[in-house]
C-alpha cells in the first residue's frame, strides 16, 4: 500500500509522524513510504535521512496525498496555509491515522465520513495491556511530564536541588503533581531527578505505589470514599463533593508551602476539573511556578491561559498545550513507533495490504470511521487483562467452569462437609481415649499451621522445600531410637534398620537442600 | 534428662521445624530455615537418645553413623538433574522406616493396651504400616521411572480401577480380622496387608505417565509425611505428630498447586495416564499442520544479538541433555551483549516442583531472572526472541484454542505471542500427552534441531 506522510501544517507543530528508523519497518511489511519534503525539520530528521532509508521524498504536497493509499498524520486534519481544508486533500476512500479526539470534534467526523474515508484515532487506541505498545496518548502524555518539569524549571528562579555553598544554603525547591497518571508520574520522575522534594496527589488510592516508586511523596487525604476512584479503562472519574472538599482543603495547604504546581488532572470527555484557584495561586510565595497540563481542556488552574505563560502576581502560569511537540525529536519517535505497531497490527500477513481488522479489539477500539461508516463510539473495553481475542473464549469457558467448581464447595457442600466432619470428631471422641484426642489436637493444628506455611513457599523454592521436608520426615528416627533398646531381639533388629535408613534420610535431605540453597543466588 | 526435659526439647524441635519451613518462603531466608531444620532435629535426636527408655547406645551409633555417612555420600554425589531421583527414593526411606517401626511397635512385648485404647492403637498401627509400605513401593517406582530402569510410559493394566478398588476393600476387610485377632494371627494379616500394600504402590505408580511425575512426587511427599504422623499416634509421640503433619500437608500443597497447573484433577492424575481423552479430534487436524522451517545455529545467534529481550523456557528436555551450563553461558554472554534475558517457569516444566529452578540455580543463573509463568506470560507478547529449550506440552498453543485437545484449559507459557520463537528440539516427536504441537508450525518459529546442549553450544560459538 502507498503509504504518504505530509509535513504537518498546524502552526508550531513540530512533529512528524514518520522517523527514519520506523520507515524501515513498515517498508518490510511490504508497503511504499512517501514523505513530503521538510517533514521532519523540525524535529531534526533530514530528507536525506528518509532518502536513506528508502523513503520517496515528494516537494508537492497535493500529488502526495493523491499519490496515498493511506496517509499517517500528527495532528487531525486542519487548515492547510495555502490549499485549503486537508481534509478535501485526502483521496476518497483512503485511510488515515492520526489523533483525532473524535468527541470533540463531532464536524470533522462528519467531513472525514462524507469523504468515505477509513479513519483510526490514536487517541481512541483501547487501554489494554495488548495495546500498550500503540497508545499514544501515554507516549505523549510521558513527554508532556518531562517537558512540564523543564517549562517550570525555566521559569522558577531559584535552583530545584538544595545545596550548601560558600555563599550560603540553598533550600531544595519543593514540586506537587496533581494527577498520578503516565504524564504525572513522568514530571515526578523529572523533577525528582533535578533534586526537588516532589509530593504527588491522586484521586486513586491504588497509584500509591507508583508514586511512590518514583520517589515522590504521596499525599493522602484525611477522608474515605466507598468507592473506587478508578474509572473505566484506569481513567479518573467524577468525585463526590465531599471528596472535593477535602481535596481542595489539602491543596489549599499545599499551596502555601509548595514552590511549584504540576496539574495533570483530565477526566476523558469532560472539561477538566478546577482544583487550583485563585486565592490558592494568590497565596502562593513570589516567584512560584504553576504549569497546568490540563489547559487544553478548560485548565485545572482558571488563570492559566492555553498556550500562553502570563503573571498572575508573582505567580507564572503555563498553559502551553504543544508541550510534546516542544520536544518534538522524542516525540516524533515515539509516536512513529506507536504508529508501526498499528500498522504491524493492521498487516497481519505482511504482504502490504491493510486490514481493518473489526474482530480485533484494538483495531476496533482505534478505527473511528469505517469505509464512511461511523464506528465511534466503540463497544465498552473489556478488563484490562483480557487475553488475545482468539484465546478468549476457550479460556473463558475454562475459567467459568473453574469458577464454578470454586462456588460449589464455598455454598451447601462445605456446610454439608463441615457438618460431617464435627459428627466424625464427636464419634472418635466418643469412644476414644482422652490421651488420643489430645494427640488429635496436635495432629490438626498441625495440619492447619502447615498449610499456613506451606502455601507462603515462593514456587522456585518448591525443590528445597521438598528434600527438607523429606529430611524432617526422618523424624521417624526418634521412634525408631525408642524401640532399639526394647527386650525382644527382632524388636530391635527392625529398629536398627529403621534408624539406619531414617539417619540416610536425615543426612541427606539436609545436606542436599544445603548445596542446592547454595547455589541460588542474586 | 527426665521426661519432662525431652518434651520440652520435642517443643523447642517443633517450633524449629515450623521456623524452618517458614523460611523457604523467601530466597533470602531460606539457607537459615534449613539451618532451623537441622538444629530441630539434632534437638530432637538427642533428647530422644538422651531419655531415660533408651539404654542400649552400642547399635544406635553405629546404625546412625553409617546412615548419616550414606546420606552425606548421596547428597554430595548427586548431580542436579538427578534430584528428583533423590527425593524420591528418600521417600521410600521414610515409608519403609515406617513399616519396620509399625512392625516393631506391634511386636514390642513392653506395651500392654487394653479395650478402646487397644483397639485404637492398633488401627493406628495398621495404617501406618499401611501408608509406609504404599510410600515405599511407590517412591520406589517412581524412582525407576524417573532414571529410566522402567519406562516412563504409564502402564494400563485391564481394569486397573477395580484392581485398585479391590485392594482397598481387602485391605479394610483386613483390617476389621486384624483387630479381633490375638498377637500370633495378628502379625500374619499384617504381613500379608503389608504385601497388598506393596503391591497397591508399584501399582498406583505404574500407572501414571512421566509428565504427572511432580504430582506423582509431591504426592508421595505428602504420603511420607502421613506415614510420619501415623508413627507418632502409635507411639504417642506428639514431635512425629507435629512433623508428619507439616510434611504431610506440604505435600498436598505441592500436589494441589501442580495439579492447578496441569489443569487436571488429582483423582484422575492418581487414576494414571490420560487413557480417557478424546483423541480423534487430534487426528484430522494433523493434515493441515503445515510445515517446521528450521534454523541454523548461526541464524539464532544472529536473532539473539539483534534482540533487545530474549526469554528462555526450559524444560525437561534441557534436564535430560545437562544443557543447564551452556544455558547459563549464553544468558551471561547475551547480559553482556546488553541484551535482556530472561527465564520463564512453567510450574510443572521438568519431573518434579522447582525443578528447572535448582538446574539453572546450578548453573549460576541468578534468580531474579528467573521468573514464574504468572508472572512474564502478559509480557511474552513484548520479547524480542523467545527460545524454547526442551520444552512441548507446556508450550503447546491448542491447549488454549482447541477444547478437544487433551491438554485443553492447562495453562501454558504463550511463547507464540513473541515476536520470534526457536524451538530447540531433538525431532519432530510429541510431548508426553501424545499431542501435535501447533507451535512448532506457527509462521515466527524456527525448528533447532539436535541435542539441547549441543545446540546452545552451537550458538554460543556462533556468538
Amino acid at each position: 500500500m502507498d503509504i504518504g506522510v505530509p509535513k504537518e501544517s498546524h502552526d508550531g507543530e513540530r512533529r512528524v509522524a514518520l522517523t527514519p528508523e520506523t520507515a524501515k519497518h513498515i517498508q518490510k511489511l511490504g508497503h511504499t513510504l512517501r514523505v513530503e519534503a521538510g517533514a521532519g525539520l523540525a524535529a531534526s530528521i533530514s530528507d536525506q535521512a528518509y532518502t536513506e532509508a528508502g523513503v520517496e521524498v515528494v516537494s508537492d504536497t497535493k500529488s502526495l496525498y493523491q499519490q496515498s493509499d493511506m496517509i499517517l498524520k500528527v495532528r487531525a486534519p486542519g487548515e492547510h496555509p495555502g490549499l485549503g481544508d486537508e481534509v478535501e486533500l485526502l483521496k476518497p476512500g483512503s485511510t488515515l491515522a492520526s489523533f483525532i479526539w473524535p468527541a470533540q470534534n463531532e464536524d470533522l467526523m462528519s467531513k472525514l465520513a462524507k469523504r468515505d474515508l477509513t479513519v483510526l484515532a490514536l487517541d481512541s487506541v483501547p487501554r489494554i495491556s495488548r495495546a500498550q505498545k500503540l497508545d499514544a496518548l501515554s507516549s505523549m502524555a510521558n513527554i508532556a511530564g518531562y517537558r512540564a518539569v523543564v517549562e517550570a524549571a525555566n521559569h522558577f528562579g531559584r535552583f530545584f536541588t538544595g545545596q550548601v555553598t560558600a555563599a550560603g544554603k540553598v533550600p531544595p525547591a519543593k514540586v506537587m503533581v496533581i494527577g498520578a497518571g503516565v504524564a504525572g508520574l513522568a514530571a515526578i520522575g523529572a523533577a525528582k531527578g533535578m533534586g526537588a522534594i516532589v509530593r504527588a496527589f491522586d484521586t486513586r488510592p491504588e497509584v500509591k505505589e507508583q508514586v511512590e516508586s518514583m520517589g515522590a511523596e504521596f499525599l493522602e487525604l484525611d477522608f474515605e470514599e466507598d468507592d473506587d476512584a478508578a474509572g473505566e479503562g484506569g481513567y479518573a472519574k467524577v468525585m463526590s463533593k465531599a471528596f472535593i472538599d477535602a481535596e481542595m482543603a489539602l491543596f489549599r495547604e499545599q499551596a502555601k508551602d509548595v514552590d511549584i504546581i504540576i496539574t495533570t488532572a483530565l477526566i476523558p470527555g469532560k472539561p477538566a476539573p478546577e482544583l487550583i484557584t485563585t486565592d490558592m495561586v494568590e497565596s502562593m510565595k513570589p516567584g512560584s511556578v504553576v504549569v497546568d497540563l490540563a489547559a487544553e481542556q478548560g485548565g485545572n488552574c482558571k488563570l492559566t491561559k492555553a498556550n500562553e505563560v502570563i503573571k498572575h502576581g508573582d505567580v507564572t502560569l503555563i498553559g502551553y498545550t504543544d508541550l510534546p511537540s516542544r520536544l518534538a525529536a522524542q516525540s516524533s519517535q515515539l509516536y512513529g513507533t506507536n504508529l508501526r505497531h498499528l500498522i504491524t497490527d493492521l498487516t497481519p500477513e505482511k504482504d502490504g495490504v491493510i486490514n481493518v481488522n473489526m474482530d480485533d479489539e484494538v483495531i476496533r477500539g482505534a478505527t473511528v470511521i469505517n469505509k464512511g461508516e461511523v464506528t465511534w463510539p466503540p463497544p465498552a473495553p473489556k478488563l484490562s487483562a483480557a487475553p488475545t481475542p482468539t484465546a478468549a473464549p476457550v479460556v473463558s469457558a475454562a475459567d467459568l467452569a473453574a469458577a464454578a467448581e470454586e462456588a460449589k464447595p464455598s455454598g451447601l457442600k462445605t456446610l454439608v462437609g463441615a457438618g460431617i466432619g464435627v459428627l466424625v470428631l464427636l464419634a472418635i471422641g466418643r469412644v476414644a481415649p482422652a490421651d488420643f484426642m489430645s494427640h488429635l489436637t496436635v495432629f490438626v493444628l498441625a495440619c492447619f499451621i502447615g498449610y499456613q506455611v506451606i502455601w507462603s513457599v515462593t514456587p522456585s523454592l518448591h525443590t528445597p522445600l521438598m528434600s527438607v521436608t523429606n529430611a524432617i520426615s526422618g523424624i521417624i528416627v526418634v521412634g525408631a531410637v525408642l524401640q532399639i533398646s526394647s527386650g525382644s531381639g527382632l524388636v530391635a533388629f527392625l529398629a536398627a534398620i529403621a534408624v539406619l535408613i531414617a539417619s540416610i534420610n536425615i543426612a541427606g535431605g539436609f545436606l542436599v537442600t544445603q548445596r542446592m540453597l547454595k547455589m541460588f543466588r542474586k | 534428662m527426665n521426661q519432662g526435659m525431652v518434651t520440652a526439647a520435642y517443643i523447642i524441635a517443633a517450633i524449629l521445624f515450623i521456623l524452618s519451613l517458614a523460611g523457604l518462603s523467601k530466597q533470602e531466608t531460606a539457607r537459615r530455615g534449613n539451618v532451623f531444620g537441622i538444629a530441630g532435629m539434632a534437638i530432637a535426636v538427642l533428647a530422644t537418645i538422651l531419655s531415660p527408655n533408651v539404654t542400649s547406645y552400642g547399635w544406635l551409633i553405629v546404625m546412625m553413623v553409617i546412615g548419616g555417612g550414606i546420606g552425606a555420600y548421596l547428597a554430595a554425589r548427586v548431580q542436579m538433574t538427578q534430584m528428583p531421583e533423590l527425593v524420591a527414593i528418600l521417600h521410600s526411606f521414610v515409608g519403609l522406616a515406617a513399616v519396620l517401626v509399625g512392625f516393631a511397635s506391634y511386636l514390642d512385648p513392653d506395651s500392654h493396651l487394653e479395650g478402646a485404647a487397644g483397639t485404637i492403637h492398633n488401627v493406628e498401627i495398621y495404617l501406618g504400616i499401611l501408608i509406609g509400605a504404599l510410600t515405599f513401593t511407590g517412591s520406589v517406582v517412581a524412582f525407576g521411572k524417573l532414571n529410566g530402569k522402567i519406562g516412563s510410559k504409564p502402564l494400563m493394566l485391564p481394569h486397573r480401577h477395580l484392581l485398585n478398588i479391590g485392594i482397598g476393600v481387602v485391605c479394610l476387610i483386613l483390617m476389621f480380622i486384624f483387630l479381633g485377632a490375638g498377637k500370633g494371627a495378628g502379625a500374619a494379616i499384617l504381613v500379608l496387608m503389608t504385601l497388598l500394600a506393596f503391591a497397591f504402590g508399584v501399582h498406583m505408580v505404574m500407572a501414571i505417565g512421566g509428565a504427572d511425575m511432580p504430582v506423582v512426587i509431591s504426592m508421595l511427599n505428602s504420603y511420607s509425611g502421613w506415614a510420619a504422623a501415623a508413627t507418632g499416634f502409635m507411639l504417642s509421640n506428639d514431635l512425629l505428630i507435629v512433623v508428619g503433619a507439616l510434611v504431610g500437608s506440604s505435600g498436598a500443597i505441592l500436589s494441589y498447586i501442580m495439579c492447578r497447573a496441569m489443569n487436571r484433577k488429582f483423582l484422575s492424575v492418581i487414576m494414571g495416564g490420560f487413557g480417557n481423552a478424546p483423541t480423534s479430534a487430534g487426528a484430522d487436524e494433523d493434515e493441515e499442520q503445515g510445515e517446521a522451517v528450521p534454523i541454523s545455529a548461526d541464524e539464532v545467534a544472529q536473532l539473539c544479538k539483534d534482540a533487545e529481550s530474549v526469554v528462555i523456557v526450559p524444560g525437561y528436555g534441557m534436564a535430560v541433555a545437562h544443557a543447564q551450563h551452556p544455558v547459563s553461558e549464553l544468558t551471561t554472554q547475551l547480559r553482556k551483549a546488553g541484551v535482556d534475558v530472561k527465564f520463564a517457569i512453567h510450574p510443572v516444566a521438568g519431573r518434579m516442583p522447582g525443578h528447572m529452578n535448582v538446574l539453572l540455580a546450578e548453573a549460576n543463573v541468578p534468580y531474579d531472572l528467573v521468573l514464574e509463568m504468572d508472572e512474564i506470560n502478559d509480557d511474552l507478547g513484548d520479547v524480542d526472541v523467545v527460545i524454547v529449550i526442551g520444552a512441548n506440552d507446556i508450550v503447546n498453543p491448542s491447549a488454549l484454542d482447541n477444547p478437544n485437545s487433551p491438554i485443553a484449559g492447562m495453562p501454558v507459557l504463550e511463547v507464540w505471542n513473541a515476536k520470534q520463537v526457536i524451538v530447540s528440539k531433538r525431532g519432530m516427536a510429541t510431548g508426553y500427552a501424545g499431542v501435535e504441537n501447533p507451535l512448532f508450525f506457527k509462521e515466527n518459529t524456527r525448528m533447532l534441531f539436535g541435542d539441547a546442549k549441543d545446540s546452545v553450544n552451537a550458538v554460543l560459538g556462533a556468538l
